[in-house]
């Protein structure tokens, strides 16, 4: 007799090796998140300074990042770089590097936006008040701007939990790829494997980014008020 | 770095028909979410009762999903079902199920940035609902849209870089098969970028364009 479809999420150890792969995507996400926002932050404060040259090489350092799609750039780092200067990195490492790097590009822009969206006299009262430039920022700029950029901050973050799942095109075994593996392996047996595996792939995700989204609406929602 | 020019010239004509059907994918693409993406924002304006709920959902599922799991659903799930479609018809399937619930956002946020006023007169003149969507609001919210359209637009274009996973010969496949072959990576790499510099950055600009003309649409500027 055949088996139900959906048996092949709970045969073996699958669902434990489906975990595991989950933690390897949420493991990149949360390294890139976090260093991509440290740097994002760094870029969005080089941004606001007045010289034009440094304006524009972030500017362009942006778009670069905006007009090339993350997968174009994930090759690049993973064949291009690594066989250019004749290193050896896992994918794991690059992904880690080129969604960082593309993280601090659209933090920045975040951040840029909140800062510059501060009236201009919030500067000027605090250096009134005797403050330096760094405690204009730390005590009155910063944690008006964070309010500001964290609906969007939070988006990003969706976006790149998101863009995790590309990895398995650099041969990273993430839950994908640990997919593919259980897929090959009961397809005979169980036809309809893909469609349960990869539905519940799908239902994965979207757990993790359901609530992320839910969350930048509502902060939106309330701070907009 | 010795540029290998020969190899170069070469594997342009191969390059040239993966931008096409690229190209052709991502306007496939773009025009079913557009589409999409009016029905949905129409649907949830006039709060259509039974598949409001249902816009919703789809709305939410497609925005929190990556679009590579979209297409591995589609073209590997589907088929095992009983419903097999080509390559391309899924590739298109998948760009328009991502693309719509993005182009329905920036369909609601032109169609509420329309003044009640506006909508109030034109009930009081005595125009259908019909009449009042299609002579009061899609003009005045459109040229708010563009901007959104236009980023969705960009966006989609991009995620075709996508599609390769499911076995279409984009530029994405070629330069993977091509790296295989030749093992030319410096120049297969250099093709690649310049192949989606030369199609999105025209757009990218013809986007700001029209984005700056259709600025003096707009009511009361």
């Amino acid at each position: 007799m055949q088996s139900l479809g959906i048996n092949v999420l709970f045969e073996g150890i699958n669902l434990q090796r489906l975990f595991g792969g989950l933690l390897v995507t949420v493991e990149i996400a949360f390294f890139s998140i976090a260093i991509g926002s440290l740097l994002g932050i760094l870029m969005g404060l080089i941004r606001t300074s007045k010289s034009k040259t440094i304006c524009f090489v972030c500017r362009i350092y942006l778009e670069v990042f905006r007009i090339i799609p993350i997968l174009v750039w994930l090759f690049i780092a993973y064949f291009g770089v690594t066989r250019m200067f004749d290193i050896h990195v896992s994918g794991e490492v690059v992904a880690v590097v080129v969604f960082s790097l593309w993280g601090a590009a659209e933090m920045g822009d975040i951040v840029r936006g909140a800062l510059e969206s501060l009236p201009r006299h919030q500067m000027e009262s605090g250096k009134a008040l005797g403050l330096s430039s760094l405690g204009v920022y730390r005590y009155i700029l910063i944690p008006q701007a964070i309010r500001r950029m964290l609906p969007g901050a939070i988006n990003l973050a969706t976006r790149m939990v998101k863009t995790t799942s590309l990895v398995v095109m650099i041969g990273v075994i993430d839950v994908v790829k640990v997919g593919q593996q259980i897929i090959e392996l009961s397809t005979l047996r169980i036809p309809t494997a893909a469609f349960w595996i990869y539905g519940f792939i799908f239902i994965l995700y979207f757990i993790i980014c359901y609530p992320l989204a839910k969350w930048s609406k509502k902060l939106e929602m309330k701070w907009e008020s | 770095m010795n540029v290998n020019w020969e190899f170069i010239i070469t594997t342009l004509p191969l390059y040239e028909k993966a931008a096409w059907l690229t190209l052709k994918l991502a306007a496939g693409g773009i025009l079913a979410s557009l589409v999409l993406g009016l029905l949905c924002s129409v649907i949830l304006y006039y709060r259509v009762r039974g598949i409001e709920k249902l816009v919703q959902a789809y709305i939410e599922l497609s925005r929190n999903t990556p679009l590579l799991i979209q297409l591995f659903f589609l073209y590997y799930g589907f088929t095992k079902i009983g419903l097999t479609m080509s390559e391309n018809t899924c590739a298109i399937i998948g760009l328009s199920f991502l693309g719509g619930s993005y182009m329905a956002e920036a369909f609601r946020g032109g169609i509420e940035s329309v003044s009640k006023t506006q909508i109030e007169s034109g009930l009081s003149i005595g125009l259908s609902k019909m009449q009042l969507f299609r002579y009061i609001i899609l003009p005045q919210a459109f040229s708010v849209t563009i901007p959104a359209v236009g980023a969705n637009c960009i966006f989609l274009l991009k995620e075709t870089s996508i599609v390769g996973a499911i076995a279409i010969p984009d530029i994405m496949n070629l330069t993977q098969d091509v790296i295989g072959m030749y093992y030319q990576t410096f120049e297969s790499l250099l093709m690649l970028v310049m192949a989606y510099l030369v199609m999105i950055l025209p757009l990218s600009l013809f986007l700001s364009w029209l984005e700056r003309e259709v600025r003096y649409a707009e009511f009361g500027n």
